[in-house]
């Protein structure tokens, strides 16, 4: 018999970053108790390193915005392929979200009559993201952490949840074990809200940090939940790439959205040469009006460069394999270029990119402010993820939520910059709320002390093994397959490889060794979340595979054009007895009201 | 490929040692790299924090050559690779296991600082806020909370004080909260009991190791310390605290 401890909240959150925070308080503020629970220390989430600022229709440095133009905007970012009741529900309330934090103490950047400053990024129409120089995702996640310590959470740092617990269909509590000495936690709760972030690290170049290992898509894929969307991966365009010990760590958006420009080797600035038709009317032809733009000409449209992400990385993608790219197989971003145009750009470059400059200067040898940086794709970013009922974020089974990178539907096909953050605020809290009311309604059920335990003992089985493969080498062989196969460009019979190898590198996984002890040992932690990458990446092919065209972020080489009938659905993944199970589903018709503004919008 | 030694604490409960490891060095390197290099090949267990690597989430703190630094942000091309470089993991917390401290106290103090109250907003529901003063405080609120502040602080670190004394992270916290345009707490009368300001004899060795390069010493805790001394030992002020009490100390 394996021992471990048990703890009883309300509602158990998994996942300490900004969306696991926002569930967190909502909860509390419900009045169950609330426990929350996360892989790292408090506060070093990925929602730290998001730079560029929160997208919310504020209308405080253009009144022509409001929360409408942000639907629009979102769902043409999105491809129409997004939930457009999340859509909606995100568009309405990420302003009263972002000024909430405000109370809680966040600060942000002011305009002159010192309300909350706005700025210009890719997609959005007019300067719509909040900031605070580019580390609002680090002011964010300290707001909100202030605030949650002080709401009587109980806090369960440097933990990791291995199973979901089931009594019936309906989810009352989780197994996890604590890194520190390897113990076993159980947690019984009436509901549990998963905010685990993204699957980055099932690619070999990503802006992911070791925590990114899918565990929310996983937990509740083998709950019996569905996945939606799971082909959707954004890889952000500007990821460093040279030296190459930081190749895939971002740089932000907010770079292009105060003037930065792409180039490629002969200095063309390549973006102009394919504007794609969604977007024409609202693009610039002209370097000259992509600059006015910059400058607030507000008759002026979006320099190229603000493009969706998902275009702007297929561009970047197009001059490398054509031969024009830089030394270390990027292009240039170049944001030195705009002191031909400033007088103290310097100064300015320093002040609005402050961590853009420290970590280029720090571990590239680069001046940004006088030297052009060499950028190129890096994955980032999980469109899909768990399927949940827009109002509530309840999964497809009951006593489940999700909130965050780990929910899919809001982004539809690719998000655009700015709208994670504001994501996991608006849902967030709507998670939170609901399953607060969820656990109250329902109570605590009866946990499987079978499961508990048969989990408990395939957890320690890689201690008992010896000469198999270690756990680092099959996550860089699962990383490096999928980089190579799933990529950005993918093409069937790539991807039935990869299918292949996931069945392989499963086997593998399942007889992996680890060494040392229970004690704070990140092999045997690695050991373990291999199962949910390989599961994640099983989802990302399978879906990549069933979608035959190409759309936002999916690019398929044998499918290289966008199918209108396959823009009426999504697909959706689910564990049967057989497999993983691949399903199209029809995308709900959008609400008559909805469909106006998307036409008024043009 | 270039070699280099690198020569990292290891633990096992009570005890612990030295054990060198030789890896492949490449352009750009940082020590977080070889370490996770080291991990990945030669030490699955070796125990070792990290997030974002970009020197962004404060998660990689060590003592690299006995300097404390983020790994993440220490190139190998600043350091001697002709000696062993030395990785060992911070000393002003109980180790749990080879770089890994256990840095929970930090968490702890922080939890009893009164938390930030804003004035009422205006009218419209929203504060408005001049960016002057928002810059202000915009230093204090860069911290990553790497606690290598906390690491070198001699009152912490030599002194073992830590149930009298909040650290440098914490005046840096306390700064922010109480030069926030909006806030209205007032914490002095903590700041001089609980978090132990007055035991800072205000050498610098926090803003030396800072990463973010906060002016912790000049900009946070002097401050903070004038503030405590105006309100604590003003005579003006306590003669007028004594007589709106209605009763003597």
């Amino acid at each position: 018999m394996t021992q471990f401890d048990s703890f009883d909240h309300d509602v158990l959150v998994i996942g300490a970053g900004g969306a696991g925070l926002r569930a967190a308080i909502a909860a509390s503020a419900e009045g169950v108790s609330v426990g929350l629970v996360c892989k790292s220390l408090l506060g070093k989430a990925h929602t730290v390193m998001a730079e560029g600022g929160v997208a919310a229709s504020l209308a405080n440095v253009d009144e022509r915005d409001n929360w409408k133009v942000h639907f629009s905007d979102t769902m043409r970012g999105g491809q129409y392929l997004n939930n457009w009741r999340m859509a909606e529900l995100h568009a309405r309330e990420a302003p009263e979200r972002v000024r909430e934090l405000e109370g809680w103490g966040a600060l942000f950047d002011r305009t002159k009559d010192g309300r909350i400053l706005q700025r210009n990024f890719g997609g959005h129409a007019y300067p719509r993201l909040a900031h605070v120089g580019d580390r609002t995702g680090l002011e964010m996640i300290r707001a909100l952490q202030d605030h949650a310590i002080h709401q009587g959470i109980d806090t369960h740092m440097e933990c990791t949840v291995v199973t979901l617990l089931r009594d019936g269909q309906r989810v009352v509590g989780a197994l996890g074990y604590d890194r520190e000495r390897g113990r076993f936690r159980v947690f019984r709760c009436g509901a549990v809200v998963l905010a685990t972030g993204g699957l980055g690290r099932a690619f070999s170049v990503t802006s992911n940090s070791w925590e990114y290992t899918a565990d929310g898509h996983s937990l509740a894929y083998h709950a019996g939940a569905e996945l939606i969307d799971m082909e959707f991966i954004q890889f952000h365009p500007t990821g460093m790439v040279w030296p190459p010990s930081v190749r895939g760590i971002l740089v932000t958006e907010g770079v292009r959205g105060e003037g930065g420009i792409l180039l490629n080797k002969d200095g063309r600035r390549f973006m102009f040469d394919d504007i794609p038709e969604l977007y024409r009317n609202q693009t610039a032809d002209n370097a000259e009006e992509g600059w006015r733009y910059i400058q607030g000409d507000r008759n002026a449209r979006r320099p190229p460069e603000l493009l969706t992400r998902d275009h702007v990385a297929r561009c970047i993608v197009r001059e490398i394999k054509e031969g024009r790219g830089s030394p270390h197989g990027g292009v240039f971003l170049d944001i030195a270029w705009i002191r031909e145009k400033l007088p103290g750009a310097a100064e300015l470059i320093k002040k609005k990119l402050p961590s853009m400059y420290h970590q280029f200067k720090a571990l590239a040898d680069i001046d940004i402010t006088e030297e052009r940086m060499e950028v190129g794709p890096t994955t980032h970013y999980a469109m899909g993820g768990v399927r949940v009922d827009a109002d509530t974020q309840m999964a497809s089974i009951p006593g489940l939520f999700a909130a965050g990178e780990c929910a899919g539907g809001l982004h539809g096909a690719n998000r655009l910059g700015g709208n994670s953050l504001s994501d996991l605020l608006v849902f967030g809290k709507r998670a939170g709320t609901f399953a607060a009311n969820f656990a109250r309604d329902n109570g605590g059920g009866r946990i499987d002390e079978d499961q508990v335990q048969r989990v408990a003992r395939e957890c320690l089985e890689p201690f008992e093994r010896s000469g198999t493969d270690g756990p680092y080498l099959i996550q860089r062989e699962l990383q490096q397959m999928m980089q190579n196969l799933v990529g950005i460009v993918r093409q069937e019979q790539e991807m039935r490889e990869a299918l292949n190898g996931i069945l392989s590198l499963r086997e593998r996984a399942r007889q992996v060794s680890v060494e040392g002890n229970r004690d704070y040992n990140p092999g045997w932690h690695t050991a373990l979340d291999l199962g949910n990458l390989l599961t994640a990446a099983e989802a990302v092919t399978r879906a990549a595979l069933e979608r035959k065209e190409s759309r936002g972020a999916q690019f398929r080489e044998d499918y290289p054009n966008k199918d209108e009938a396959a823009g009426r659905f999504n697909i959706v993944l689910r564990k049967v007895d057989e497999g993983m199970q691949v399903r199209r589903e029809p995308i709900a018709e959008m609400r008559p009201d909805l469909r106006r503004i998307i036409e008024e919008m043009g | 490929m270039a070699q280099a030694t690198f020569r990292i604490w290891r633990s096992d409960g009570e005890n612990g040692r030295f054990r060198d490891y030789a890896t492949g060095v490449t352009e750009g390197m940082v020590v977080l790299d070889a370490v996770l290099q080291i991990q990945s090949v030669d030490a699955n267990d070796l125990a070792v924090r990290w997030n974002c690597k970009a020197g962004k989430c404060g998660s990689c703190s060590a003592e690299v050559n006995g300097m404390p630094r983020l790994m993440c942000m220490t190139r190998l091309s600043d350091l001697d690779l002709d000696r062993p470089v030395t990785v060992e993991p911070m000393k002003a917390f109980p180790l749990i296991r080879d770089l890994v401290t256990d840095v929970s106290w930090n968490y702890e103090v922080m939890q009893r600082i009164k938390p930030f109250k804003p004035r009422p907003p205006e009218p419209d529901g929203t504060w408005r806020m001049a960016q002057t003063d928002v810059d202000r405080v915009m230093e204090f609120r860069k911290c990553i909370e790497c606690f290598l502040c906390q690491d070198v602080c001699h009152v912490l670190r030599d002194h073992r004080l830590h149930v009298r004394f909040a650290g440098p992270r914490h005046f840096v916290h306390l700064a922010a909260v109480q030069m926030h345009p909006l806030d209205t707490e007032d914490r002095l009368e903590e700041l001089r009991t609980i978090q132990g300001i007055g035991l800072c004899n205000i050498t610098k060795c926090c803003t030396n190791v800072c990463p973010e390069s906060i002016t912790i010493t000049d900009n946070a805790i002097i401050p903070l310390k004038e503030r405590v001394v105006d309100q604590a030992y003003d005579p003006v002020r306590k003669l007028l605290r004594i007589v709106s009490s209605g009763k003597g100390k």
